[in-house]
């Protein structure tokens, strides 16, 4: 089955750059200013979103992603209202791939076969859930790949050759590398080591490699392009919605064009990645 | 939920996967993968490797005190007047409290594996103490997290763990408890996956966890076992402990789970009632889910987000409970009910007047149901309760909720 998330992309390969891979939370810091930043995404140059399904306990992640879960929690967002938004954006937008992130406590209690039919209602492409490595295949990663739902896998910087086979195995869409050991929001680790685990994963796989963890500047996202297949931002994203809300939650200016401003510089940095490798 | 079928003996879990029927299991990102899966093989080499066994053995003797002694509570069981109390003694090992079993089994672990630093977590410190008390005999650095509620009501635990050479790192996030302070610790050891050696307190976590720091702890029954024998010439009719994460109940409760005759009860942290949200009874009142690597009874919401809990212990004030407790619920081998801060209070006041003895508040909630069933059982009868530790950490606690400054 071909996916949103496989045409996109096949076409970024022809056209000879990477993907921009945009994190932002559903909800934060409520549903309809969180559904006009999504609904900003594609135009200001993301080629494929991860929205964020908030949870109350994130444990892989850094302070910002946290923060902004709690603000999407304290605004309402449910699993329920994630699935709606993202169904609310098909209307508009039925070509950017969507791909849920979080973790699978809200899925487990939404019900494992519930979530993935409304998922397929509401246009979701893939999954990421953080809390669900191989070993637990049974659980979602499974059932969604019969269901017509990529399972996106992070590899990381603990996964040796001799694991890989079997975290690529069920992956499908594309393979999410991250850059580091630790959690969202740190400092980038050195693009050579980058660079070298790339070529490592593409060894084991035809699979799309793209890149998170630690990316936050146009530069940054050129330099990781230069040689992944993708280039995740998430925290940076976050930060910008954070940075226009005031002390009690306020908006202190519009977070979608916030968001929209640094999309749109990231994007420029993908888009000149390749040029600068092939120089 | 479907009742599991009863199995031949209780005794076999968790399975090849880390399960316990539907629960347990290793729901933990692919960064951590690989050091579980290192974690499970040398603890597959060690726990029947007689070397470990012996060096552990000796240090359980001659460090932490054992065995704890059964002791016969003559005044509880006069004032109660009904079946005879006895108390296995885990306050008086070394530190203070049961914690002690697990982490010296788990820093010999840390040393064969070649780990050069410790974490931890704790709610009412006594884990961090030990944690830090073992890291210090065994010169390893130690940070302990705490959350920030826990480390402002168990501050004499606190100094405790600075004074043994520990970093005591408070955790605002949540209400600032012991859930909060396991995804801080689970935050660092994604980060420090070289040389880091995570003590996890209870038996909870992913598997290998739940299994290991229950045979750490499976001391306690096996030595009340053989101790009743001894002293009574049988078996008791009744056992008791409380559940937070459930690290002293299972220790308790495994070696008799086979023991048909013997009635096991868990306590959970049943705080201000189970009408509202002020408690910690997660197996009463909680479902199934999946939360810090596995799936277990939790407190949660419709949406499947975490809720904070209560109890007037910090060492109760878990949101989740050990997979294999979960495990023996549904299985219908061990009963969970709940006890009151009220109740678990009224127990603590008794205990210490009658027995001479100031119990930590999480062993007298398991103390407080003993006192409700005692009374109505035979005098020939027989209740052993867990006193998993000392309350000297508990008195600021106890002194405002009885309105005095001290």
């Amino acid at each position: 089955m071909v996916t949103r998330i496989d045409r996109r992309m096949a076409k970024l390969k022809t056209e000879g750059r990477p993907a921009l891979v945009t994190y932002f939370m559903g909800g934060d810091p409520d549903y309809d200013t969180s559904l006009s930043i999504m609904k900003a995404l594609p135009g200001a140059g993301a080629d494929i979103i991860e929205l964020g399904m908030p949870f109350s306990d994130p444990m892989a992640d850094g302070p910002a992603i946290q923060a902004a879960g709690l603000r999407a929690l304290k605004g309402g967002q449910t699993l329920v209202k994630t699935l709606k938004m993202a169904a609310e954006f098909r209307t508009g937008d039925n070509e950017t791939p969507i791909v849920l992130m979080g973790y699978y406590n809200p899925i487990y209690i939404y019900g494992v076969d519930r979530f993935l039919t409304d998922a397929i209602a509401s246009g979701i492409d893939g999954l990421i859930v953080v809390d669900l490595p191989p070993e637990m295949d049974e659980e979602l990663c499974i059932p969604a790949l019969k269901a017509g739902i990529n399972f996106i896998r992070l590899a990381t910087p603990t996964t040796d050759d001799k694991r890989l086979p079997k975290v690529l195995q069920n992956t499908s869409g594309f393979v999410y590398y991250v850059s580091m050991t630790g959690i969202t929001g740190s400092a980038l680790a050195d693009t050579g080591k980058v660079a070298a685990a790339v070529k490592r994963i593409k060894g084991h796989t035809g699979l799309p490699v793209c890149v998170g963890f630690g990316v936050k500047t146009a530069e940054q996202a050129r330099v990781i392009g230069a040689n992944a297949d993708g280039v995740v931002v998430g925290t940076a994203i976050v930060n910008a919605v954070a940075n226009v809300l005031g002390p009690k939650g306020e908006k202190t200016a519009d977070p979608a064009e916030a968001v929209a401003t640094l999309v749109s510089g990231l994007a420029q940095g993908v888009r000149s990645a390749r040029l600068a490798a092939a120089e | 939920m479907n009742k599991p079928a009863i199995p031949n003996s209780f005794r076999t879990g968790p399975d090849e996967k880390g399960m316990f029927g539907i629960f347990g299991g290793r729901f933990v990102a692919e960064t951590l993968m690989p050091l579980i899966l290192d974690l499970e093989r040398h603890w597959n080499e060690v726990k029947n490797d007689a070397d470990f066994r012996a060096e552990l053995t000796d240090l359980s003797t001659h460090y932490a005190g054992r065995p704890s002694k059964l002791y016969f509570a003559e005044g509880l069981t006069r004032h109660l007047g009904g079946a005879k109390v006895y108390f296995k003694r885990e306050d008086l090992n070394h530190t203070g409290s049961h914690k002690i079993n697990n982490c010296l089994g788990q820093i010999l672990l840390a040393k064969r594996m070649g780990k050069k630093r410790i974490i931890a977590e704790t709610g009412a410190g006594q884990h961090g103490v030990a944690s830090a008390t073992v890291a210090a005999r065994f010169g390893f650095p130690c940070v302990v997290y705490m959350g920030a509620t826990d480390v402002a009501r168990q501050s004499p635990n606190v100094f405790r763990m600075k004074l043994l050479g520990a970093e005591v790192r408070p955790v605002t996030a949540g209400h600032g408890t012991l859930k909060d302070a396991m995804n801080e610790a689970l935050r660092d050891w994604v980060t420090n996956v070289e040389d880091t050696y995570y003590l996890i307190g209870t038996a909870a976590g992913p598997h290998p966890y739940p299994e290991l720091v229950r045979d750490f702890q499976s001391v306690i029954g096996i030595e009340a076992r053989a101790q009743i024998l001894e002293q009574e010439g049988r078996l008791p009719d009744t056992i008791i402990a409380a559940v937070g994460g459930g690290s002293n109940a299972i220790g308790l409760f495994h070696p008799f789970l086979d023991d048909k005759e013997v009635r096991i009860i868990g306590i959970e942290a049943g705080g201000r009632g189970l009408d509202g949200i002020e408690h910690c009874a997660s197996m009463n009142a909680g479902a199934p889910g999946v939360l810090h690597g596995n799936r277990t009874y939790l407190l949660q919401n419709a949406d499947g987000q975490i809720m904070d809990g209560h109890s007037i212990s910090a060492g109760l004030d878990y949101p989740g409970v050990g997979p294999e407790h979960s495990w023996l619920r549904d299985s219908g081998r061990v009963e969970y009910v709940p006890i009151l801060d009220d109740e678990a209070l009224e127990a603590f006041k008794l205990t210490t007047r009658v027995e001479g003895i100031i119990p930590a508040l999480e062993s007298a909630h398991a103390i407080a149901h003993a006192v409700k069933i005692v009374p109505a059982m035979n005098k020939d009868q027989i209740v052993i309760v867990n006193l998993s530790g000392r309350g000297d950490k508990d008195v600021h606690t106890v002194a405002s909720m009885l309105g005095m400054e001290i």
